[in-house]
């Protein structure tokens, strides 16, 4: 794992990506404090790579939602006008532009985050975080500030975002669909139909990001059940992959620069579930939902806060 | 009375001429869902997905939320067992306008317990925001899309190909949520849906012979179950309703019919003929539907019962009977 690039060999965009990075970090915790709990350290692990998608790589236009969001409008149809879909925050849907699907929706936090720290929603919209008839749910579904699917039940989202990226291509349109995965979805059956699929059909712009920490409900993934090596078994059901640190904004933008016409892309991001958060390093055991075992451990949490905020990036 | 064959392909061909928002998907199954025809015709709007049926109805959602209307074609077993979450999750949660047509329903198979769609509706009951047809002769096959196209939401069609009668005028298509009526008068009130209401019709023959008729719906919408005429001919029962579905008798025609009895308070006795809560096996129609107890027989038997009467059938009438013209129907 590479070292964080030293500030002063950073260009402005880096920079601002790693500030927005922080900001997610730094959001996520404090959430998690209040809430005696949360998804803390798949913000640890996917903040840098989220920060570079909404900073630098894909095409979004400006956020169509209301800066504080609405609350849960009941379940989509036609008999419901009321309704609202959550990619109302990733911009307005053209054919030139990008369109981003999150897949694993315990990343909400994250990405609510990720939407305040890119100035898409009001930092109080996460005020309403896990709050009853609220629409910022815990696990997000299709009306929750950037979510477009209900990702909670992994793999269906990459089979989904597939067949939005093949109308794409039926229409003619140029934009991508990027989608944001972890790697325990790689343990389901239905992720790798898809990948059978979209390297059949041709689905070269659907362009996958992969949060690979390592790290899954029951522990490390090479004791619960091993992945690895995710790269060759990719490569072998047609992907076009490439392997980066998942904290490196420059290489993590990079990467669909290696996209090769007929190939879906596929960017595995190796990461951390600690990163940026020197407390959870030494916390070993379960990383999925962080609960504070007692006040001291909270306090602990606390200060580190401090500190990071003090500290800036 | 007239039989056809292919009627699905023909017809999926000509419909589908105009309407370039829709597109094919299979699974593998191309040609024994009759959507040959179509991937032939218009290549370009068909999607071969191979034996991935999960990733099949995600990906068909995908499409369905770009504005396209996807029709999957597959065995019914093989959606709503192997891709039930994805069915539900994917597809009836953001309430989109995939077209699932799912054949071999029940014991037109015989393709045993793998492929015999015996609880399908059963299953599929419980999502909300779906829509459940079954399609049982050439009129109503030609016509299905027609009536569901303009629906704004997902929809399950039990599915028939090969060999179709014709027990229904032509002029008289299928309406979602509208059953046919097709025996006007009786004290007991008869529900069939599928291949069950061309044993009906046959039981009718016999039994109206002998002065016995029965107020006889075909029941195509099996979800919502809100159709008036149906409540109406319940309530209008007064020796109790028969349902006959080819189908287990849990959680199908029948179990919508005893909620809708139980909802209204209506206190008619309720026999649920069709599988008996039990999987079958590999074997012809005829044979299982003997077996099984969901053939004219059975329904006779059945009626008999209710009326505490032997009207003294004869095998030989039971095999001699051969369905003339299309019975007078009228679509309520």
């Amino acid at each position: 794992m590479a070292k964080p690039i030293a500030p002063e060999l950073m260009t402005p965009w880096q920079q601002q990506t790693q500030r927005v990075a922080h900001g997610i970090r730094c959001r996520v915790l404090d959430l998690t404090i209040q809430h005696n709990g949360g998804y803390l350290s798949q913000a640890c692990s996917s903040a840098d790579i989220l920060a570079t998608l909404y900073t630098r790589v894909m095409r979004l236009g400006p956020s169509q939602g209301p800066r504080l969001p609405r609350p849960y409008p009941g379940p989509p149809g036609a008999d419901n006008p009321a309704y609202f879909n959550g990619r109302i925050y990733n911009g307005p849907i053209a054919p030139d532009l990008d369109r981003f699907i999150l897949s694993p929706s315990h990343y909400a936090l994250a990405l609510y985050a990720t939407l305040v720290e890119t100035g898409r929603l009001a930092p109080e919209g996460l005020g309403q975080f896990n709050q009853d008839g609220s629409s910022v749910e815990m696990i997000g579904a299709e009306h929750s500030p950037g979510i477009e699917i209900a990702g909670g039940s992994f793999g269906q989202a990459l089979a989904q975002a597939a067949g939005i990226a093949a109308a794409r291509k039926l229409r003619g349109e140029t934009g991508f669909v990027y989608v944001f995965m972890s790697d325990g979805e790689f343990q389901e059956g239905q992720t790798w139909e898809t990948l059978l699929t979209v390297a059949f059909h041709k689905v070269d712009n659907l362009r996958v990001f992969v949060d690979v920490n390592g790290q899954q409900v029951d522990g490390r993934m090479d004791k619960v059940l091993n992945l690895e090596p995710l790269q060759a078994k990719l490569e072998a059901f047609g992907m076009r992959v490439v392997r980066v640190d998942g904290h490196d904004p420059a290489v993590l933008a990079e990467a669909p620069e290696h996209s090769k016409p007929g190939q879906p892309l596929v960017v595995l991001a190796y990461t951390q579930t600690f990163r940026g958060i020197e407390s959870l390093r030494d916390r070993g055991g379960n990383l999925h939902y962080i609960r504070f075992r007692d006040e001291a451990e909270r306090q602990r949490y606390r200060d580190e806060l401090r500190a990071m905020r003090a500290r800036g990036v | 009375m007239e039989i056809l064959t292919q009627v699905h392909a023909t017809n999926l061909v000509r419909w589908a001429k105009d309407k370039p928002e829709v597109l094919v998907l299979s699974g593998d199954l191309t040609a024994p869902t009759e959507a040959h025809l179509f991937r032939d015709a218009y290549p370009e709007r068909f999607f071969s997905m191979g034996l991935t049926e999960q990733n099949m109805m995600s990906f068909a959602a995908g499409l369905a939320r770009e504005g396209f209307v996807p029709l999957v074609h597959t065995f019914g077993v093989f959606m709503y067992r192997r891709a039930l979450d994805q069915i539900a999750i994917s597809i009836a949660y953001p309430s989109l306008r995939v077209r699932m047509f799912g054949f071999l329903p029940g014991v037109t198979t015989p393709g045993g317990v793998t492929h015999q769609a015996i609880d399908d509706v059963a299953v599929l009951r419980g999502l909300p925001n779906l829509t459940i047809l079954e399609c049982v002769d050439a009129t109503e096959i030609e016509s299905v899309l027609d009536a569901i196209h303009p629906l704004p939401g997902p929809v399950y069609i039990r599915m028939m190909r090969g060999e179709s009668v014709r027990l229904f005028p032509a002029d008289a298509p299928l309406r979602v949520g509208q059953a046919r009526v097709l025996g006007p008068e009786g004290d007991i009130t008869l529900l069939t849906g599928g291949v069950c209401t061309e044993e009906a019709l046959k039981a009718r023959t016999i039994l109206e012979a002998r002065g016995v008729s029965l107020r006889h719906l075909h029941v195509s919408t099996l979800k919502p179950f809100d159709d008036p005429c149906v409540l109406e001919a319940v309530l209008a029962a007064r020796r109790g309703v028969i349902t006959m579905e080819n189908h287990t008798i849990v959680g199908g025609l029948g179990s919508a019919t005893a909620e809708l009895i139980a909802t209204h308070g209506a206190a008619r006795s309720l026999c649920r003929l069709g599988i008996r809560d039990q999987f079958l096996h590999g074997a012809s129609k005829p044979y299982l539907m003997r077996e099984y107890g969901l053939d004219a027989r059975a329904l006779i038997q059945q009626v008999e019962t209710m009326l505490h009467t032997d009207l003294a059938v004869r095998d030989d009438e039971l095999s001699a009977i051969a369905l003339g013209p299309s019975p007078a129907t009228a679509v309520a």
